[in-house]
């Protein structure tokens, strides 16, 4: 039972990195990428729909995490207080910036928000990177089940690590590089002309840093827990996830130029399921280790009681469901690229 | 009190009792835009759709601060209150988790649609969009008050060899008794400020002499919406809500009235200070015997008195409590008086000539805020010294490896930035009652709205 509620928040985990990774990443080249206010109204109305339906996917997610493995949850966000608690501001400014701007059609009103959603999105994909990177290489847990992270020490790793040193700036650049390439896909995918063409050449120009990050990455995770490798020697069939990572960021480099959006958003997208597949199947069962392995949070040391599990199940899946729906009902009613009246625009 | 356990409190008070400033509006216009859209539809009068358009911009920018601000409720429990997330979460991450699962994602796909989907859409599917925005809202609501409610009467849970809670029955828990009067009690509340705040809108224009046949219809839909609703928040939802402390938390009860001492044929205190040093109420206007009647249903029933109970059972901030149950409770009065008086007048054609009356509603806005933080603050207060009744005490239950410093630095941050979120909501809902609900100013086509 704990295994399927691991397999499930890793699902939902993933879905929000695809979905809000997208608007994060239209985010993070707003400013660069769309030059007039046409392009960044085309811009944010590419993602205005959907964001926050995309976003709603981190909430459900942590929630279903608190109810699913409580003592994971208590220990993990009490432990990343700081970043999380940055997080949720980043949060707050990047909502902010994307309603608020079109309510006053005034350009230092817009120019603010313009700054606010982009500045915010750009960290965003860094800490959510970073945590990643402090999931992977362990923080310092004690026989009390909990922990409390500065948000540095030094950049070394040390025995008592902050939430920043290479390895986990190295995750955040990792994240922010991927989410920068998807956001430019989405960009491609949903607007044509000048700004089409701009966002298909970022997403070139970010493919040869994400492939060396990628690389570097999964070295320097070999380096600093090799018992990483455990599941994979004892499972062979894992090490098909890095050869789908290799094939997505192929098939990237291939479609981007020509012009074939869609395969290439696909392809980013399942780059990015398979990057936290190999990462959540390389912990499993851990959820959380310790520096320290005898203090590792485990499924079986962090889950919730059976029949909960199980009750959970029940609902979970009929609201899963609904849920899809209002997904492919809204993406549906707003398909196809974005066009925006030549009258009503002004720049 | 441990200094850290004191910012913590703060922390999710004061973030709590901002997020719920936008909530209560919202869930209270989207009904109140129901009745609209409904109306407009039967009668096909484009005034009444005029008016749910309007409230419908000022509910978008409210939808969205409550939305920003909601995002760190779900997170505070576990970075704040860890030690109680650990223990209980197993239960009470149900409801969360449920709110997310079942409410947000309907909320997140159908506010869009109601907000700029008027012209894709036929009369009839936007106004089951406003339906669906009202079933979200009060969907979301439920959970949280079901998740207090377990917090308040513990239900539905055993407790397990690690020592934490666990789930024995989800409909014992969903269903708890003390979450249904809680439940409508709240939303009672949630509707009374959208009312006065409609009204308060209406009124504004008619005493300006600016869209009258707007703010007539505003004043006529909140009016009559809000006498039924302020009644129903003191009877019998008020009334339930109270039988259920006196009977589950008896020194609750007592301290929220100031009662020191337990005594036969207790009256009900109108006005008066707690006086903690010497026990008794400073200067009091009393209703003889009224509180044995409001709580047991006898005038000479005898309530038990603080003194009745263990020191370290008592809720810690008794003054608080006590000016929170008396500022609810009289503003709840005035709210009926105020309602009742208007629908005479309306029913009598002459609310909006009675400039006098009109002044009043324009000013009465702010009241249901302060009323609805009051009724938090006595529910929270009043569950205290408890985290969960009777099973934690909230001295137990904060993140004890996350410093005051941190706390601090934190709280100080979200004070910051909820300010200017503060400032700006109040500057853009001026801005739409300035421009008022002829204006056609904002983006209405989905596919090409600037937002959503």
């Amino acid at each position: 039972m704990a295994s399927l509620w691991f397999g499930i928040v890793a699902v939902m985990i993933a879905a929000y990195a695809v979905l809000d990774g997208f608007d994060l990443g239209a985010g993070a080249v707003y400013l660069l990428a769309a030059k007039t206010n046409e392009e960044r109204r085309r811009v944010l109305r590419a993602i205005g729909p959907v964001w926050d339906g995309n976003e709603v996917w981190l909430l459900a997610a942590g929630a279903t995490l608190y109810f699913a493995f409580p003592r994971l949850y208590a220990s993990s966000f009490s432990g990343f207080y700081l970043p999380l608690m940055i997080v949720l501001w980043l949060l707050i400014l990047r909502g902010v910036g994307i309603e608020f701007r079109a309510h006053i059609d005034n350009r230092v009103w817009q120019d603010f928000f313009d700054v606010v959603f982009s500045v915010s999105s750009i960290l965003l994909a860094v800490f959510f990177g970073a945590a990643l990177g402090n999931v992977i290489r362990g923080v310092p847990l004690d026989a009390t089940g909990y922990f409390f992270e500065p948000l540095w020490t030094s950049l070394k790793l040390s025995e008592h690590t902050g939430i920043l040193d290479w390895y986990t700036a190295l995750t955040g650049m990792v994240a922010l590089v991927t989410l920068v390439a998807h956001g430019s896909y989405y960009i491609a995918l949903k607007t044509d002309a000048d700004l089409g063409r701009r966002a298909r050449g970022f997403a070139l120009l970010c493919w040869p840093v994400q492939f060396f990050l990628t690389f570097s990455t999964l070295v320097a995770t070999y380096f600093i827990r090799p018992e990483i490798m455990n599941n994979y020697n004892r499972h062979r069939i894992g090490f098909l996830i890095p050869v789908v990572v290799v094939g997505c960021l192929a098939v990237m480099v291939w479609a981007n130029p020509k012009g074939k959006e869609t395969v290439a958003f696909v392809a980013s997208s399942l780059y990015i399921t398979f990057m936290l597949l190999g990462a959540a199947f390389a912990l499993y069962p851990v959820v959380l280790p310790g520096r320290d392995h005898q203090y590792d949070l485990t499924i079986y040391n962090t889950a919730a009681g059976d029949h909960g599990l199980r009750v959970g199940l029940a609902w979970w899946t009929l609201a899963a469901v609904l849920a899809f729906g209002y997904f492919v009902f809204v993406y549906r009613m707003f398909r196809g690229k974005i066009k925006i009246q030549v009258e009503e625009g002004h720049s | 009190m441990d200094s850290a356990l004191l910012v913590h409190r703060i922390h999710f008070a004061f973030t709590a009792t901002f997020h719920y400033l936008f909530p209560q509006l919202t869930m209270g216009l989207a009904l109140l835009i129901v009745v609209l859209k409904t109306i407009a539809l039967r009668r096909n009068d484009p005034v009444y759709n005029e008016a749910a358009r309007f409230w419908g911009k000022i509910f978008g920018i409210n939808f969205v601060l409550g939305v920003v601000t909601g995002i760190p409720m779900e997170f505070q429990f576990g970075t704040n209150w860890s030690h109680f997330s650990r223990y209980a979460g197993a239960v009470i991450g149900q409801t969360l988790a449920m709110e997310g699962m079942f409410a947000f994602f309907l909320e997140s796909a159908l506010v869009g649609l109601f907000l700029f989907g008027e012209k894709r859409l036929s009369p009839k599917g936007h106004w089951w969009t406003a339906v669906a925005v009202l079933a979200g809202s009060w969907l979301s609501g439920y959970f949280i008050i079901a998740t207090d409610a377990f917090m308040q009467y513990p239900v539905g849970y055993y407790t397990a060899a690690d020592g934490t809670l666990q789930l024995a029955s989800f409909w014992a828990f969903l269903l708890n008794p003390w979450a249904g009067w809680q439940y409508a009690h709240t939303m009672c509340g949630a509707v009374t400020t959208g009312v006065f705040v409609m009204t308060s809108v209406g009124a504004f224009y008619l005493l300006s002499g600016k869209f009258v046949e707007h703010a007539r219809v505003f004043i006529k839909v909140s009016v009559i919406t809000g006498c039924l609703f302020s009644l129903l928040q003191i009877f019998p939802t008020g009334d339930q809500q109270g039988k259920m402390v006196t009977d589950l938390q008896p020194v609750t009860l007592a301290a929220m009235e100031g009662l020191f001492h337990g005594q036969q044929g207790a009256p009900l205190v109108i006005i008066g200070q707690p006086n903690e040093q010497e026990g008794k109420i400073d200067n009091p206007i009393e209703v003889p015997r009224m509180f044995s009647m409001l709580t047991y249903r006898r005038w000479n029933a005898h309530v038990r008195g603080l003194d009745a109970f263990p020191r370290q059972d008592w809720p810690g901030n008794i003054p608080l409590l006590y000016y929170s149950y008396h500022v609810m409770v009289g503003l709840g009065t005035f709210f009926i008086a105020i309602m009742a008086i208007s629908t005479i007048l309306l029913w009598r054609g002459k609310l909006f000539h009675a400039r006098w009356m009109l002044w009043i509603l324009l000013l009465s806005a702010p009241f249901p805020y302060i009323a609805n933080t009051a009724g938090w603050m006595t529910a929270e207060l009043g569950r205290q010294p408890w985290l969960v009744y009777g099973l934690m005490r909230t001295a137990d239950g904060y993140s004890k490896f996350v410093s005051a410093g941190n706390a601090m630095f934190t709280l100080l941050g979200f004070m910051g930035i909820y300010m200017v979120l503060g400032i700006l909501g109040l500057f853009l809902v001026w801005r739409e009652i300035e421009q008022g609900p002829e204006a056609e100013h904002a983006p209405v086509d989905f596919k090409t709205a600037g937002a959503r």
